[in-house]
Formats: structure tokens, sequence, C-alpha cells
């Protein structure tokens, strides 16, 4: 039962007896004595007028709890322990750059990773003879062999389970799925199993463990393939949640996930695997989880984005620069932990941001970003914060409506243009 | 009819064609099966064209060299019986009388496709004809088929559910979930396992510790056989065995069919995996439609005249669909927000 009270004071007389059952709500149970009154005065009350006069003001005692029950403390919840995310190393001066699709720097991450921890390894539907449905483990097969580079039947829920089991008994997987869509046959084990286990075990034992794979649309694959995940993982604790936009990115924070002692959920863009960017030539390239990456600087919008979005994104900053709006693009590239320091410091600057994203709006990462720009600059925000995202739709196959479901980088310049009143 | 018999050769199916039973066609069942493997053949090649030419797009799944299986399933079915399968679908739909030119609509996605251009080769339904899709999730129409079947028994009505899917979707755990179910509650579900040898790249022995598909449901007590999917006779007469099985109350049926892809797994598939003398070979020594030609020419149910005839109604009919495919118009942007919700 709980014990309210009104007024401060002293408890001067109980009025129900400890242990009386079934007292009705708001019923007088104490009196409450206040500085300086002292007992004789309730001597002289009656009862009744007592009852009466805590009817209606001033109350005389605010309902309160059966006597036997002390006042409780109240437990505080603490706070959520607060992740310091160390820079971005440094790339010396002279640092050969090497320019390679994402396709390649995915591989040679988990090619480096491979070499230097045996524990690793990768399995998959058609990652090994078939050198990865979309190539991306190509040659690993042939430098790794069978049992560390591991064809699996179509069977995702039963090999993502597996995965952690393996995990959980210390190997470190490289879980491929062909794309995420299919990972939603897996969902189970890796929300259930792989991100809960670890508290679940009172830390006892966790699964050091990507699940990796195309996320988000490809071209024309229609609403069963094309579906952008980025909200669904980076809603559960205890998964870490990646989703690089090029080739450097992509092979450091692979790297690092894999190395990375909690499961890690790192999604990549079939349409980007293509795309090529200068990759640092570094002995051992390793970025931060939870870091996100000022892609161009710019005083008067923030626009924040990842993966996919990052085209959208850059593209409509260009437009913008064009127009006399300039925009500071960030690449959040971890989506869990979210880097809110770096997107607050720019909007505190700008006090104007867009979110873009493939998903869907309602509860997607553009909502999150928007909620925690509220709880953190507010006072900062000369605009309320616009999302870009997927159209409430599942993807439609017509070349023409799948257009539509998309954003566009003219969508993000509309946005960014609202936001500044232009 | 002909009792359902167990055949093996698991490892070596080319060698071990099913020697089950044959069914006993007449002329009229002849040359029909004939034509309709032949319009969804002539279908699938003109398919392949148009995605080369770009008017069709993402991925495009070719069942050509399986026809037979479809076509023979059809002919052991009947009225108000339902059919569901993977995203290797167009045949299914011509099979189930589906119009081509809404396919071939669909496959350009376009206003009368019969989705309305929202689905694409992968998803595509048709309530009146009984086909429940087309579905893009590996192993997923096989618990959907399930449902069906489920809702036959519920209404107590006399059809059955035919639930196509692969040898790769065979290792799906939901498979096995829905065997149990169909098996536990005596449900009039037909699983036909097409058994092409390949799952995308990986062949059936590098991906199934049981690699006779027929024995699949042994756990479940459910029925399986092998059956012959390049003879069309051979699978209407297991389709006949099954149906029978289902309809008598008596629970699920497996058909394994054996049968073979000549088509990549969809249009960008470099076909590393096997050699160009497996897919030959096939071809020359066991293709359905020249086999279901040669006996019509044997036993004089036709002339070669004949069959030129019903050759050139056939592809005007792929053609007629194709034009119509390519002329169609885009949906209308308002289709974008609409048959989310009813
Ligand atoms: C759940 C799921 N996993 C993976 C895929 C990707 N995929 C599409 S088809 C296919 C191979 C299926 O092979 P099989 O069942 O033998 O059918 P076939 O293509 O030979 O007709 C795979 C892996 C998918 N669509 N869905
Ligand atoms: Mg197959």
């Amino acid at each position: 039962m709980d014990v309210e009270a009104a007024d401060e004071g002293t408890l001067g007389k109980i009025l129900v007896p400890e242990g009386t059952a079934d007292v009705a709500v708001n019923t007088p149970i104490a009196v409450i004595l206040s500085e300086g009154e002292d007992k004789s005065a309730i001597k002289n009350a009656k009862l009744s007028e007592l009852q009466k006069a805590a009817e209606g003001p001033p109350p005389v005692a605010a309902p309160a709890v059966k006597a036997s029950e002390a006042p409780k403390q109240e437990v505080k919840t603490p706070a959520a322990p607060e992740t310091k995310v160390a820079a971005d190393p440094d790339i010396p001066e002279g640092t050969e750059m090497v320019t390679m699709t994402m396709r390649e720097a995915l591989r040679d991450a988990m090619a480096e990773e491979m070499r230097r921890d045996k524990d690793v390894f990768v399995m998959g539907e058609e990652v090994a003879e078939y050198q990865g449905a979309y190539k991306v483990t190509q040659g690993l097969l042939q430098e790794f062999g069978p049992k560390r580079v591991i064809d699996t039947p179509i069977t995702e829920h039963g090999f993502a389970g597996l995965g952690v089991g393996a995990a959980l008994a210390g190997l470190k997987p490289v879980v491929e799925f062909m794309t995420f869509n299919f990972a939603m046959q897996a969902i189970d084990q890796i929300i259930n199993s792989a991100a809960k286990t670890l508290y679940m075990s009172g830390g006892q034992m966790g699964c050091q463990m990507v699940f990796r794979g195309p996320n988000g649309a490809a071209a024309r694959v229609a609403a069963q393939h094309s579906q952008d995940y980025s909200s669904w993982y980076s809603h559960i604790p205890g998964l870490k949640v990646v989703s690089p936009s090029n080739a450097a990115d992509a092979k450091g924070l692979l790297k690092a996930a894999i190395r990375d002692p909690n499961p890690v959920i790192f999604l990549e863009n079939e349409i980007l695997y293509g795309h090529s960017s200068p990759v640092p030539k570094l002995e051992d390239f390793v970025l931060p989880i939870g870091k996100a990456r000022i892609a161009r600087e710019g005083k008067d919008v923030t626009i924040i984005s990842w993966s996919m979005g990052m085209s959208y994104a850059l593209k409509a900053a260009e437009e913008l620069a064009a127009q006399g709006i300039e925009a500071e693009v960030i690449d959040l590239r971890t989506l869990k932990p979210m880097d809110t320091e770096t997107i607050v410091a720019s909007v505190k600057k700008t006090g104007r941001a867009v979110t873009v994203e493939e998903g869907w709006a309602q509860s997607g990462v553009g909502a999150e970003i928007a909620a925690r720009l509220m709880e953190h600059a507010f006072d900062y925000l000369d605009a309320p914060v616009v999302r870009v995202s997927g159209k409430e739709v599942p993807m439609p196959y017509a070349a023409n409506l799948e257009k539509l479901a998309l954003p566009s980088s003219a969508e993000v310049v509309e946005a960014a243009k609202s936001v500044c009143y232009r | 009819m002909a009792v359902a018999k167990k055949t093996q050769g698991a490892d070596d199916k080319e060698a071990a064609a099913p020697n089950g039973p044959i069914a006993d066609f007449t002329k009229q069942q002849e040359l029909d099966a004939y034509r309709m493997m032949l319009t969804i053949r002539r279908f699938e090649e003109k398919a392949g064209q148009m995605y080369g030419m770009g008017l069709i797009g993402g991925f495009c799944h070719l069942y050509i060299g399986q026809e037979a299986v479809v076509v023979g399933m059809q002919m052991a079915m009947k009225e108000g019986d339902q059919v569901i399968t993977g995203y290797r679908d167009h045949g299914h739909m011509i099979a189930c009388g589906m119009d081509a030119k809404g396919v071939m609509a669909e496959l350009t996605g376009r206003a009368h496709g019969y989705s309305r251009g929202k689905g694409g080769s992968m998803h595509m339904f048709s309530k009146e004809k009984g086909f429940y899709g087309g579905h893009g999730i590996v192993g997923a129409q096989v618990s959907l088929g399930t449902g069906l079947a489920f809702a036959n028994t519920y209404r107590g009505n006399d059809n059955l559910s035919v639930t196509y899917f692969g040898d790769g979707a065979a290792n799906q755990g939901q498979v096995y979930e829905s065997f149990n179910m169909a098996e536990l509650w005596k449900l009039p579900a037909i699983y036909v396992i097409e058994n092409n040898r390949y799952a995308m790249g990986t062949s059936v022995n590098r991906a199934s510790a049981q690699a006779d598909f027929s024995k699949r449901g042994l756990s479940f007590n459910i029925p399986g056989v092998q059956v012959d999917g390049m003879d069309v006779r051979a699978v209407k007469a297991a389709g006949e065995t099954a149906a029978e099985w289902c309809r008598a109350g008596k629970g699920p049926y497996i058909l394994e069919m054996l049968t073979y892809r000549y088509r990549g797994h969809s249009m960008s598939d470099p076909a590393k995996y096997r050699t160009r003398e497996e897919v030959e070979k096939v071809r020359t020594t066991h293709d359905p439609i020249d086999m279901a030609r040669a006996r019509i020419l044997e036993k004089k149910f036709a002339t070669e005249d004949d069959l030129k005839k019903i050759d050139g109604q056939v592809r005007d009919v792929i053609n007629e669909a194709a034009e119509f495919a390519t002329h169609d118009p885009e949906p209308d942007v308002a289709e974008l927000y609409t048959d989310i919700y009813r």
C-alpha cells in the first residue's frame, strides 16, 4: 500500500488501526501534526469532525497507508551509463590511400580478422563455393578452407541459432544473411538468444559475433526483399548496430565489429557494394563503433543519415550549396550506440536538422534522432526537426512507384529548405 | 490407380529415374499437356528476352525444364483446389489458367498486371483461379499452404491444397513444423518438392543430410514418393494417388519431383556450379516437351503439321502477352498508397 500525505508534519494520531482490511481510498487514517502543534489538539477534536474535515479543504490528513507500513524509500532508477567512444585513429601523414569497392573492403576486413584470430569463421548461404551471393566473401574459401568458410543450407533460423551457440562456446562467428530480409526468419535467435544472454547469465556468457549482410532496398526486388531494418535492431539492448556508407568505414568498422565482445548487427547495402572510395593502407585499420563522422561541414542546417541515405544527403548538400545553404552532413555509421554528442554539437551550431533514412518514418531512426534533439538541444532548435524517409508502403515493384516510395535527394533539399524557412 | 512406391537413388538422381506408375494419357490429354507445357516454355523464353531488353527488373526466376511438374499436377486436381508456390511461379500461374497477358504485365510492372504492377515476378496472386502466390521468402509458402489445407478441413469441403517448394526450401524449419501439424490434424495438403538439384549454387548433396526428399515426412508418418518430374504422365499418376489419399481424409502426402532447371537460378547467375554438359544432357535426353512431342507423333495423336499449328498458336498467345505487357501503362501514381489497408 502506498503512503501519501499532502502536508508535512509528524504522525499525531492513528485513526484506522493497524491491520484493518479494505480501507477505502481517501479515508483519513492518521492525523498529521504540523510544526508547533501538539497532541492535545487531537484530543480535543472528535473523530467525526476529523473525518469531516478530511473531506473538504483544508485537509487534516491526506490519504495515507496502514500505519504498520512505514513509508517506503523510493528507489531511484540509476542513470544509464554513458559510453565514451574514442575518436577515429589518426591516419599518419603520407599513408597510401587505396581505392576499392565497399565489397572488397568488407572482404579484406574479414580476411584480416580471420588471419588474426583463428576463432573467427564465416557462415551463411552461398558464402563459400559460390563466393557469396553478392561476392562479398570472394576468395575466403580459397584462403581459409571449408572449415572456416561454411556454406549453410537455407536454414536462417537454424544457422543463426547455431552461430549464437558457437559464440556462447567462445567462437567468433560472422554470420552472413543473403539479405537482412531473410534474417526475419532468424530474428528470434538474434534477439532472444544473442542480445539477451549476457544479461540473463549475469555476465557469465555473451556472444562475440557479427550478423552481416545487405539491408534495405536493392533495385526492383519488391516488398519482401527491400526492407530497411535499421530501426528494428537499434531498438534492442544488447545489440550494437553498424551501417557504413563507404569503403573505409566498412573496413574499419567490420574489423571493430568482429573484435567487439558483443553481438553486432552489420547492415550493408547491395547498391553500395560496387561503390569505390579510398581506404587507408594501414597494417590494422580499425574504427570505433559508436562514433559518427562529419562527412561535410556546414553552418546552416544539419543533415543526418547513414548507409545509402548518405547518397541522398550528400547530393542534396551539393544542391543546397548551389542555392546558398551550407549543410553539415553527419554520417552516423553506428546506429547503436548512437553518437548523440556529435549530432547535438552540430545542431547547436546550425539550429536545424533533417534526418534521412530509407526505412519507414514511424518508430524509425529519424524519430529517435528527433527525440534526442528535443531532449538535448531543444533551446537551440530554430525549426522542428524534419524526417525524410521511405513512404509508409510495402516496396512496390513498378519502376515509377518504387521511385516514389524511396526517399530522394530532392526531398532532402526540400526538407532542408523548409527548416531554413526558405 | 497405381500404388505409390518408394524408389531410390537420392544421390544419383540422374541415373535413377524412378519407375513409378505412368498415367495412360488419351489423345486429348497428351495434346493438352503438350500445349500447356509449351505455353509455359515460350512464356519463360519471352520473359528472358524481355528481361534482357530491360523491360523486366529485379529478380526473375524461369521455370524452363520443370514444366511437366506443374502441368501434371494440375491434371490431377479439381475445381476449388488451391495452389501456392515460391518465386519461381510463372509456370504455376499459367497452369492454373491465369491469363498470360496479366502475368507478363506484372513482370513489366504495369497497371494491368495481376498485382497492378506492385508485386512483380515473385509476388502474384489470383483468388479467382485459386492461386495463392507467388512468395519471395524461401519456405514461407509451406506453412501458408498448410493453412489453405486447414481451411478446407475447417469448412468440411472436398478440396486440397498443393504446395510447391524447392529442394533448398525443404531445409527450412517451418517445413517440418507444418508437416507435423498437417499429419496431426490430417490436413488435405499435397507437398510437391520440386527437386531441380540446386538451390542457387548449392547442389542437393551439399545442403541436405537426407537427399531423398520423399522421406522427409517419415518421422511424421507422412507418405512420400519420388516421381519422374520430367514425365508429365508420371506426375499426373502420382498426383492422383496423393489427391485420393488427401480426399479420403488420410492427411498430407509428399511428392518429390525429380526435375531440372535449364536456366540460371535467376537472370544474373554465372552458373559455375555445374557443367554445360550436365545441362545439355538433361535437355537432350529428358526434356519433358520433346518427350511429349515424340510420344504424340509415335502414337499418331497428331502429325508434324498439327503440332506446328499448335506451336504457332502458342507463339501467338505469348507474343500477344508480350505486346500487351510492353505497352500497358505503368500504374497510376495514386496506387502507391492503395491496398495497404482495406
Ligand atoms: C528465407 C530466404 N532465404 C534465402 C533466400 C534467397 N534465395 C532465393 S531462392 C534461393 C534458393 C532456393 O532454392 P530451391 O528451394 O531449391 O528452389 P529453386 O530456386 O531451385 O526453385 C535462395 C537461397 C530467400 N528468398 N528467402
Ligand atoms: Mg532447387
